[in-house]
């Protein structure tokens, strides 16, 4: 078993639609949080196999597209300083600025570079004690332990020229803020797979009991999606709400107590500015008092940066679930891959980019 | 962005005090730290995101979605629909 092809098995994909079609008695909301999640629904036409009665409607889990063009706009402008080494993940360097995005900064002269772990910025850091190298720490709960590792072993290392622009969002506060909104029509969730693999179930349980809304955590291939929402779906019929785990190989209810330890170790819980919803108490990560010195934003003195979002791009809608990548006017118009008004648009799990890839066609 | 990829581990090392391993994906070899997969062992697969292994994989768990799929056609689907393959598989328990 190498636990990828297995899961995308076709017959076991006919035989969970048909237990799903068994079990639904009427119409259902499921939000699948992760943009991972949204990338395989889109790409396998996994939501045109559900009876009509299910709708899936997509969440607000995309790191790069929450992430608010203010903090955009911070990137920029540390990127574009002399001496320094600007290094991120490849899917924000296309992702619009107010003015720019990093890869312009980058045709400019600027060092900007794609890296595929953090580990690499603290390497490149020991390697050029000359140059101010700076990581662009974005991310979900998934992410934030490698980027803990980083600060810490920066630390250890001794490293004056390494520092960390910190843009770290939570799950389970973006859920509250999903089911707060007046317009919500989520009845259930697919919580994302690999932050609980991290952080667990735990911090889901308060939201199961206040807000009554099953909970289903959730893999990424076809088959773990489609057994997901059977799972939320018997809770929903049966009126129970709980949180519970599908994606047992890779989750535990207690996540992983060794990741968690070294996130609380290096990060503590800040409000958060989201793209297009704009700020959520105790929503995202920032440093603790020990590690302040490896703070980009105060390094570079660039902590007062604000930024309004462009009004064309329905980004705000779309990640919360209110809209579709396909009502917004712009999409495949004034907005493509190529020359994208928004992040979700860009990134590899924004929902505008799933639709644009695979459902261009029957959208237009 | 939470993008995890299982893969086996081939070799594990120490450096710079971390924990680190080989890990194939598919033939494709590349580093990974281990330090939060203390138990991963050489031939154990782990999920590998941003270059850290951040869970390993429980091979029974891994099984559960085949046995649940059988207990569930069992439970909901008493008549076998049309497809011969949906039922054959249901009677299987």
């Amino acid at each position: 078993m190498k636990y990828i092809h297995e899961y995308r098995d076709p017959d076991g994909a006919r035989r969970l639609v048909e237990v799903i079609r068994r079990l639904v008695t009427r119409p259902w909301s499921i939000m699948e949080v992760c943009g991972g999640q949204t990338h395989a629904i889109v790409r396998f036409g996994l939501d045109e196999l559900l009876p009509r009665e299910v709708n899936l409607i997509h969440g607000p889990g995309c790191p790069v597209c929450v992430t608010p063009i203010e903090i955009l706009d911070t990137a920029i402008a540390i990127a574009s300083r002399p001496g320094v080494t600007f290094c991120s993940f490849g899917d924000m360097l296309r992702v619009p600025g107010s003015r720019q995005d990093l890869l312009q900064v980058k045709s400019e002269g600027g060092d900007v570079r794609i890296v595929y772990s953090p580990m690499d910025a603290v390497t490149l850091a020991q390697e050029h004690p000359d140059r101010e190298v700076v990581f662009f720490a974005i991310g979900f709960e998934t992410t934030a332990p490698a980027n803990a590792m980083a600060v810490v072993q920066a630390a250890r290392l001794g490293l004056r020229n390494f520092s960390v622009l910190v843009s770290h969002v939570l799950v389970p506060p973006a859920l509250r803020a999903v089911l707060d909104a007046p317009n919500c029509r989520v009845q259930g969730f697919l919580a994302p797979g690999h932050v609980c693999a991290i952080m667990g179930t735990e911090e889901y349980w308060p939201i199961v009991e206040q807000y009554r809304v099953p909970i289903v955590v959730t893999g990424f291939e076809p088959l773990d999606i489609l057994q997901g929402v059977a799972m939320c779906l018997r809770q929903l019929e049966e009126g129970r709400a709980e949180a519970e785990i599908q994606y047992g190989r890779a989750v535990r209810p207690e996540g992983n107590r060794l990741a968690i330890v070294q996130i609380r170790e290096v990060f503590e819980p800040v409000p958060r500015k989201w793209r297009g919803i704009g700020e959520i108490p105790g929503s995202g990560l920032g440093l603790r008092a020990p590690y302040a010195r490896f703070d980009a934003r105060t390094r570079f003195g660039v902590e007062k940066i604000t930024a309004e979002e462009p009004k064309e791009c329905i980004a705000g809608e779309v990640l919360q679930g209110h809209r579709r990548p396909c009502d917004c006017p712009a999409f495949g118009i004034l907005c493509t891959p190529e020359r994208p008004l928004g992040a979700p648009m860009v990134s590899a799990e924004g929902s505008c980019a799933a639709y644009y890839r695979y459902r261009r066609h029957a959208a237009h | 962005m939470c993008l995890g990829i299982p893969g086996k581990v081939t070799e594990t090392f120490d450096r710079n005090g971390l924990r680190m391993g080989k890990v194939e994906f598919g033939g494709i070899v590349k580093e990974a730290c281990l330090t939060y997969t203390p138990e991963a062992r050489v031939g154990d697969y782990v999920i590998v995101h941003v270059g850290f292994a951040i869970s390993q994989v429980d091979k029974a768990e891994a099984e559960e979605i085949f046995s649940y799929l059988q207990q569930i056609e069992a439970e909901t689907i008493e008549q076998p629909p049309g497809e011969p393959g949906a039922a054959d598989n249901g009677e299987v328990r």
